[in-house]
């Protein structure tokens, strides 16, 4: 049932360019069919109405609903004051091409 | 002491170190024995490094040489899951785009157990990106379950889990984002600890989903668990969702038995799909609850059939957009001769990456990504929350949940990794509480007819460890019983 498809060869290869992925022919099918196989299943949370609800992106959202909930369960930010950072050699050595201060890349700039 | 490490407890190895009947660097070589002898067989470990493990012992016994206080995990040997930062130690996170990555840093909770004197003789195999339920996903190969090398160890901290069942270290840390702690160390017959989100800081954690990843540890019995997450606990300003809220001693209460405590049993999680003899193992666990004294009441939780899809949504979601830091610039693989840099960035993610890995990216970005963010992304946070509202609602009735861990035991090597939707399903029962952040534990109670291990899954509500391990440790008492 081609035409009951959620996702299509062309939504694969959109998101595939936006999240950088280099897909062979074979890979866009494979995706495509469990793409396909995934959303079907989560298209049962449209059963729920969610009209009045308020979506919870972290845990600390709902910790105020806790019936003994204190202050100090929220997350707090600390001061934005500058720390020590990590020692430049030590970072560059994991870099795969480096000059030692900076990180090299190939050109950025096409013509 | 015995050559066999990892059958001692954490406080008979610290009391024998302290009463010189051995010394760390003993125990060190023991554990680097056993793992030698034992992990071919297994592939827990991704790299083992001896003279790490031993640099670490000796100063171990160098303060006992004076005389001086022992730490709490004073040459305990503990393995870390490779998504943990262990300065000194690679970190692949299971995946080929970080081969050969070392990192400048430690991960806090790392941190917290070498202060404590811990050893650690690696670093353990995991699904990529601890993305997987059965440790196929790893790059470097599927860890086998001690208890039957044909079947997984459950994932994603299958390393983690299969380490503590063979013996070859006293306890472990993993991560668990939908039960990647849990999962595993009902597989392998083991205890795994989820903490309370925020109750560990998560800073060098290499991350998967940021609302719903946690670190905790995995050892063969509840006293160890609840003393290495004691010493994981706490506030780290380094990571902003980690909770001030004072540690308590999570092992004060342990003894204390059940009597009186009210302990929940939702109906949903013992619905269609729960294999029989996991039900039976589990039955008859809550039956010995009841004898210990607990009160037994049937709850009911009632969005608990919604959580995959929400959980699905969520993480991917998440996932694509902390794995969009691998890239090919600062550190790990970049593929060659690419003249582009946007070519480079392809090309690298496309090398470095694997199937699951890539699926969860595109998912990922797809419902995240215009016209499908309402429908997707929005939905599964509302509905987030009303699964965490099912449990918040059930906490003013009981003090624990119990559930099974897992639907099923232990599963065979290949049986479903050619089925996402399949395997996501093996997370049915404890992808809820990653959503709603709040604590449990999987403890040993019983086995399969084919001697496969089951996990009882315990809930507590958020910052409550000290009931669900308190809990734990009268489950695993009536076991020996």
């Amino acid at each position: 049932m081609p035409e009951m498809e959620r996702v299509s060869l062309e939504d694969v290869r959109r998101v595939a360019e936006l999240g950088y992925l280099e897909l062979t022919a074979e890979e866009e099918t494979r995706m495509r069919r469990d793409l396909n196989a995934i959303l079907d299943y989560v298209a049962q949370l449209s059963e729920l109405d969610t009209a009045n609800v308020e979506p919870m992106a972290q845990v600390s959202d709902v910790l105020g609903l806790d019936a003994d909930a204190t202050p100090e369960k929220a997350s707090v930010l600390r001061d934005d004051v500058p720390g020590p950072c990590l020692d430049r050699e030590r970072v560059m050595v994991s870099a795969p091409e480096t000059d030692s201060v900076f990180f090299k890349v190939p050109k950025v700039i096409e013509r | 002491m015995t050559t066999t490490v990892a059958a001692e407890s954490i406080s008979a190895i610290r009391s024998a170190i302290a009463a010189g009947e051995t010394t760390a660097t003993a125990v060190a070589e023991s554990t680097l024995a056993r793992i030698a002898e034992t992990d071919p067989r297994i592939h827990a470990f991704l790299s083992v490094d001896r003279d790490f493990a031993l640099a670490h012992a000796a100063r171990i016994d160098e303060s006992v040489a004076k005389r001086e206080t022992l730490p709490p995990l004073a040459g305990v040997p503990i393995g870390i899951k490779d998504v943990l930062t262990l300065e000194g130690m690679p970190a692949t996170a299971g995946s080929k785009i970080l081969e050969g990555y070392r990192p400048p840093y430690t991960a806090t909770a790392v941190r917290k157990l070498a202060d404590a004197g811990a050893v650690f003789p690696g670093k353990l195999n995991c699904d990529e990106f601890a993305m997987g339920s059965s440790n196929e996903n790893s790059a470097y190969g599927p860890v086998h379950n001690p208890h039957a090398l044909d079947r997984v160890p459950g994932g994603s901290s299958g390393g983690s889990a299969a380490a503590v069942a063979a013996g070859m270290v006293v306890a472990t840390l993993g991560t668990d984002t939908g039960g990647s702690i849990r999962q595993p160390a009902s597989f392998c017959g083991v205890v795994g600890v989820l903490p309370t989100y925020g109750r560990v800081s998560r800073y060098g954690l290499i991350a998967f989903a940021s609302s719903l990843d946690r670190i905790g540890p995995f050892a063969a019995n509840v006293r160890d668990a609840a003393v290495v997450l004691g010493v994981i606990a706490g506030h780290d300003p380094l990571d902003a969702t980690s909770s001030p809220l004072p540690v308590p001693d999570y092992t004060a209460d342990l003894d204390k038995g059940v009597s009186g405590m009210r302990i929940g049993v939702p109906a949903e999680y013992f619905a269609e799909g729960l294999d029989p003899e996991v039900r039976s193992a589990i039955e008859g666990g809550i039956e010995k609850l009841r004898a210990a004294g607990a009160e037994i009441r049937p709850i009911s939780l009632p969005h608990t059939r919604y959580a995959i899809p929400a959980y699905y949504v969520i993480a991917t979601a998440e996932a694509s957009s902390n794995l969009a830091r691998f890239d090919g610039v600062r550190y790990g693989l970049r593929a060659p001769q690419s003249d582009t840099l946007a070519t480079m960035y392809r090309r690298t993610r496309d090398l470095g990456f694997g199937a699951e890995v890539k699926r969860r990216i595109l998912l990922g970005t797809y419902v995240l990504s215009h016209g499908y963010y309402d429908a997707y992304y929005r939905k599964a946070q509302q509905v987030r929350r009303l699964l965490t509202e099912d449990f918040l609602a059930a906490f003013r009735e009981v003090d624990a949940i119990v559930t099974p861990t897992a639907p099923t035991p232990a599963f065979r090597i290949g049986e479903k990794s050619d089925d996402p939707v399949a395997m996501y399903l093996a997370d049915i029962y404890t992808v809820t509480a990653s959503l709603a952040g709040i604590c449990g534990v999987s403890v040993p109670c019983g086995e399969s007819r084919g001697g496969l291990p089951i996990g009882m899954q315990i809930l507590g509500k958020h910052f409550d460890e000290a009931s669900i391990l308190r809990v734990g440790e009268a489950v695993e008492r009536s076991m020996l019983a």
